[in-house]
């Protein structure tokens, strides 16, 4: 099916299941222990053996030695895997380095041996006996250091340039010109990437944690030289991704090696302290950004630079590309330099981006309020646009950001935030701060098969994968309310390569573009039930478990299938729509902070998030990825940070006790709203994303907050408490 | 983890000896840290002695009017007896304010005391690390030092002591009791527990081989204001950047000791004697010395405004 107009009214605004708040339908298994998991898939293989994965202990040069004989001798062991036995392996399309290192040595921990035991503490122990030899080749790990080596990756996103900035920046009466900085980061997901892996002649099966399974599928095919006919991969349940699981990894590749090497089947989860460099990360940005308003606050002139770094032929942070369509002005620059690192891949990390690009762009846009004496939120709806700033003829589908910081400081009590340093609570300085989120809505082709049998047992296969998001119950929701069913009459299987492919689990587009993919495959199902009904299609009503048309005639779906499964299949194709009209999801961050003036410590107190991202589907599990991205956005504001170790070339703290996230008593009240909203443009779903929109802007308005509280600007993240010490009231300056 | 023997001691005495005699043998309470040490080869012991179940695990008041606390008493229990809310409540929050109620109910008296520093160089077995093999050089002076020590420091290691609870044991002036390998008994102070360093940062404490902790002894109550101030990244589930435990008493008088900063929990009994003039004073005394890194140099002003604070309270 395809989708190049807009969408018209159809079965999905019925709203009898979509849009109600549902409970998750996979909950009672997680809830029970009962999800299988890619380590925990007891019943798909028996017997299988364990791999441990060796990372590298340099971050660049070549092994010159490795001796392996202690190791292969080890009590339990099977088999060592190494570059030198592995054969020739390629490499994915979506990779930067090579999932197994040897002998050149791209990056710290880049696999190099998997170690094949019995037993998991075989392995482990053998692991460490391996003997390796390296030649250290001097590496660059210091973005700041090689910024002014960095070039434009033009194939990613080249300079755009409106206008004239330099001549109206020059001109423009209130300015500012102002450098931001954000650390590399990890994904931190609960569950680290894991892979059982069983051959059967030479078919492969791999049960793994991954988001994208016809990506995983293409790229392992690439990786070892097979068609992608013999290999299927399986992915039910993914604890976590946050864009770490996106790619095919080295967990999947040394798995099906080591399965290989010794016929049986292996199953391999990376250690954690191999997850901070052995996969990717969000890397590192620097930032720089001016702006120019006429007095009056009217933007005039917009630039955004950004410079990030990633290991030879890898990609840019695009963290400037928000800035190309959140504001109104005549007159802009953005532009991307990317430098050659020698740290770990960088890559997608949920809302890669805007989420550090708006982390400087929304304090940027305080910075300039504050110049021009404006209130932050009537700063941002004085240049807010419902145009594409750079194509003005490009309207945006739909844009309410101005009704979500109105509608969000009203209900925050916004008329409280007093000028900065100046309202106090014991020992604690108060602010408040506001960004704007925004993130792009992106619509990917996406399909789904379903399966109607004698007991009106509605079934949906698609390949499409749920992270921990609710994609289950979306799609359960969405085939519901097309086939007129309750949502227990429906089952759904994800995340399996031998159904249809799907938009997968990625860049916010999964939700949309996923139900989007069954609503087609529904589509046609109702067509072939109404045949059976002897009922023209298009009269057809599906409701209360029965097609009718008129007179009354009709029958129960389960009777429609009496004779035989009906089965119907279809992807949702989209057209131009997204060319001729901007998508975006839009928001409003609005928080509170405390911070203690004697420590710096700063801690969250409220929070509240105002959400315009086209239908919600089920306002629950859309809650649950807000409140988790603004989670989320708080450990970037302040304590998430991969240290690098520039003399090593690594990132130091690369376990949960030295990388940190929130924990529960970081998280204070967190109150999401969703305003009232469909999308035609969109998708017949008329929805958009919310997974990644939730943390675009919530670093920045952490960072407006402890300004309005403190009167200090920290402008590198994340904002511990030694950046704020030497800025802080002394007590007596309290008074 | 290397393979290991094992190995349920019997008695005090009887563990003690067997730790002495087999080479490489160490022993196992909560195994909190040392399990993780060991599944990362950062420790090999050979053999391990289970000490759990050597009935250590009692609170008994002695005939001073203190409380003898055995050394496998949880975390847990020891921050919920009452007697410890009432008469040392800033042992009761130091412990409250370290790891995670899980962690707790595991973690023990003796284990915590010797727990190992957190410095991320030590958990990699890639990095130099003279504490984890002596001579090979300290990655941590010129790396990330920033939750690091600055006083008590040597060249060859600047890892900060990353318990709690030895901080307000420290306060309390607690007393460490031991029985030796050769079966006798004796009491370290616990200023005397914990080592400095110097050129050898991986002999830890003042044990003798094979030597096991029996009990930690508190001398009778002091009174007083009892404050536990730990400052860290979040607000719960880390270590501390620095912390501070305080006793004040009416008359201005008091006792200080410090967490985060120095190898061990940090009290000098002389800067106490500063606390009427105000934490400058007493920071001043405290820290005077202290060798801090670019990144760790923040903890100064940390420590000297988180003490004012607390005094601040104090008072008021
Ligand atoms: C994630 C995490 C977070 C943590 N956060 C904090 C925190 O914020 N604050 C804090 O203070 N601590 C924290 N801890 C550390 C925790 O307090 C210690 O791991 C715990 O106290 C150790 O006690 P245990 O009984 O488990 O020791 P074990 O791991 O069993 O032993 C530790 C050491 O003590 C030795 N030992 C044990 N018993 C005796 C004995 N009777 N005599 C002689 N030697 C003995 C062992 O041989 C070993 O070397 C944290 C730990 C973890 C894992
Ligand atoms: S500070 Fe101590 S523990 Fe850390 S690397 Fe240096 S020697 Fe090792």
């Amino acid at each position: 099916m395809k989708f190049d107009q807009p969408a018209q009214t159809n079965p999905i605004d019925q709203l009898k299941v979509v849009g109600r708040a549902t409970d998750r339908v996979d909950g009672p298994l997680k809830t029970t222990g009962t999800a299988p998991y890619a380590y925990e898939q007891y019943q798909a293989a028996a017997n299988p053996a364990y791999g441990y994965v060796v990372g590298a202990a340099i971050a660049k040069g070549r092994i010159t030695a490795m001796d392996a004989d202690e190791a292969r001798h080890a009590p339990g062991v099977l088999a060592v895997i190494t570059a030198g036995n592995a054969g020739k392996l390629g490499k994915g399309s979506h990779n930067t380095a090579a999932l197994l290192g040897g002998p050149e040595i791209q990056h710290y921990h880049q696999a190099i041996a998997l170690v094949v035991a019995e037993t998991l503490e075989q392995a482990r122990a053998a692991a460490q006996l391996l003997r390796v030899d390296y030649a250290r080749s001097p590496g660059a790990y210091d973005l700041a250091a090689v910024r002014d080596t960095a070039t434009e990756p033009a194939e990613a996103m080249p300079d755009s340039r409106v206008g004239d900035f330099d001549g109206a920046y020059a001109r423009a009466p209130v300015k500012l010109d102002a450098s931001y900085s954000t650390p590399d980061q990890a994904h931190a997901m609960m569950e680290p990437h894991a892979t059982l892996a069983a051959w059967e002649g030479d078919k492969l099966t791999v049960w793994t944690a991954n988001q994208m399974i016809a990506w995983a599928r293409s790229d392992l095919a690439e990786t070892l030289g097979l068609p992608e006919d013999k290999l299927r991969v399986v992915s039910p349940y993914i604890g976590g991704g946050f864009g770490g699981k996106l790619f095919l990894r080295a967990d999947v590749v040394l798995a099906a090696l080591g399965a290989r090497a010794i016929g049986r089947p292996v199953k391999v989860a990376l250690s954690r302290p191999l997850m901070f460099n052995n996969t990717t990360h969000r890397p590192a940005t620097l930032q720089r950004i001016r702006l120019g308003a006429e007095a009056d606050g009217r933007l005039t002139a917009i630039a955004h630079e950004s410079w990030s770094g990633d290991l030879p032929g890898g990609g840019p942070e695009l963290a400037v590309q928000q800035t190309r369509l959140l504001y109104a002005g005549a007159n802009r620059l953005t532009a991307l330099r990317l430098a050659v690192l020698d740290l770990p891949e960088g890559n997608a990390m949920r809302a890669p981006g805007e989420a550090p690009g708006l982390m400087a762009l929304e304090m940027a846009m305080d910075e300039m309020a504050e110049k021009l004496g404006l209130d932050p939120v009537a700063f941002r709806i004085l240049n807010d646009t419902q145009v594409d700033p750079e194509k003005p003829e490009r309207p945006f589908s739909q844009r309410r950001l101005a009704d979500c910081l109105r509608s969000g400081a009203e209900r925050f009590g916004w008329h409280a935030r007093r000028s900065p340093g100046s309202r106090r609570e014991g020992n604690w300085l108060i602010g408040l701060g506001v960004a704007a989120a925004f993130r792009n809505n992106l619509v990917m082709k996406s399909g789904a098969r379903v399966r109607l049998d004698r007991h009106g047992m509605l079934t949906v296969e698609t390949d499409m994968t749920d992270i921990g998001t609710g994609s289950y119950t979306v799609i359960a929701q969405t085939a519901a309310e097309m086939l007129g069913l309750p949502l227990d009459k429906v089952a759904v299987r994800l995340g399996d390569s031998d159904f249809p492919v799907s938009a997968g689990s990625g860049g916010q587009w999964g939700a949309n573009s996923a139900t989007a993919g069954v609503y087609a495959a529904c589509v046609r199902l109702r067509e072939r039930v109404a045949e059976r009904a002897g009922i023209p299609p298009a009269e057809a009503s599906f409701a209360d478990g029965q097609v009718r048309g008129g007179g009354g005639r009709g029958m129960t779906l389960a009777q429609a299938a009496a004779e035989g499964e009906l089965v119907a299949e279809d992807s949702m194709e989209f057209g131009d729509l997204d060319q001729r009209y901007q998508q975006s999801t839009f928001g409003a961050h609005f928080v509170e902070v405390a911070v203690d003036y004697a420590t710096a410590e700063t801690r969250v107190r409220r929070m509240l998030a105002v959400c315009a991202a086209g239908r919600i589907l089920n306002p629950k599990s859309a809650r649950s990825q807000v409140i988790g991205a603004m989670t989320m956005g708080v450990g970037a504001a302040l304590m998430e940070a991969l240290h690098i170790d520039k003399r090593q070339g690594f990132f130091v703290n690369h376990d949960l006790a030295g990388y940190e996230v929130p924990v529960h008593a970081d998280i204070p009240a967190q109150e999401v709203i969703f305003l009232d909203e469909t999308d035609p443009m969109s998708s017949p779903m008329k929805a958009k994303g919310v997974g990644e929109l939730g943390i675009c802007g919530v670093g920045a308005a952490v960072a407006n907050a402890i300004h309005n509280a403190t009167g200090m600007r920290v402008r590198d993240y994340p904002i511990t408490l030694d950046k704020l010490l030497p800025g802080m009231p002394e007590r007596a300056e309290l008074g | 983890m290397k393979s290991f023997t094992y190995e349920k001691a019997q008695s005090p005495a009887e563990a003690a000896a067997a730790a002495a005699r087999i080479p490489g043998a160490r022993f196992i309470a909560g195994g909190t840290n040392l399990l993780d040490l060991m599944k990362l080869e950062v420790e090999t012991p050979a053999h391990l002695i289970d000490v759990n179940g050597l009935a250590l695990d009692r609170l008994e008041p002695l005939s001073d009017g203190g409380l003898r606390v055995g050394a496998l008493v949880r975390n847990t229990d020891l921050a919920a007896d009452a007697r410890v809310r009432r008469d040392y409540p800033v042992l009761a929050r130091a412990l409250l304010a370290g790891a995670s109620g899980q962690l707790r109910n595991k973690a023990t008296t003796a284990g915590n005391l010797l727990q190992r520093t957190r410095c991320a160089y030590f958990y990699d077995t890639n990095q130099p690390c003279n504490k984890r093999v002596p001579g090979s050089g300290c990655s941590a002076l010129e790396g990330l030092s920033r939750p690091l020590a600055l006083i008590g420091v040597s060249r060859a290691c600047i890892a900060s002591h990353p318990s709690d609870m030895a901080v307000a044991m420290r306060l309390l002036d607690a007393g460490v009791e031991t029985v030796k390998a050769d079966g006798s008994r004796r009491l370290i102070p616990i200023a005397d527990f914990h080592r400095l360093p110097g050129d050898t940062p991986q002999h830890e404490s003042a044990l003798a081989p094979g030597e096991l902790v029996t009990a930690v002894s508190l001398p009778p109550p002091l009174g007083g204001k009892h404050y536990y101030r730990k400052v860290r990244d979040r607000a719960s589930y880390a270590f501390a950047l620095v912390s501070v435990a305080a006793i004040l008493q009416p008359d201005g008088s008091g006792r200080v000791a410090l967490g985060g900063v120095a190898p061990r929990p940090w009290r000098l009994e002389s800067a106490e004697a500063a606390l009427p003039l105000g934490a400058r004073a007493v920071t001043e005394q405290l820290l005077a010395g202290a060798t801090p890194t670019q990144q760790n140099a923040f903890k100064i002003p940390l420590v000297q405004r988180t003490l004012s604070a607390v005094l601040a309270e104090a008072q008021g």
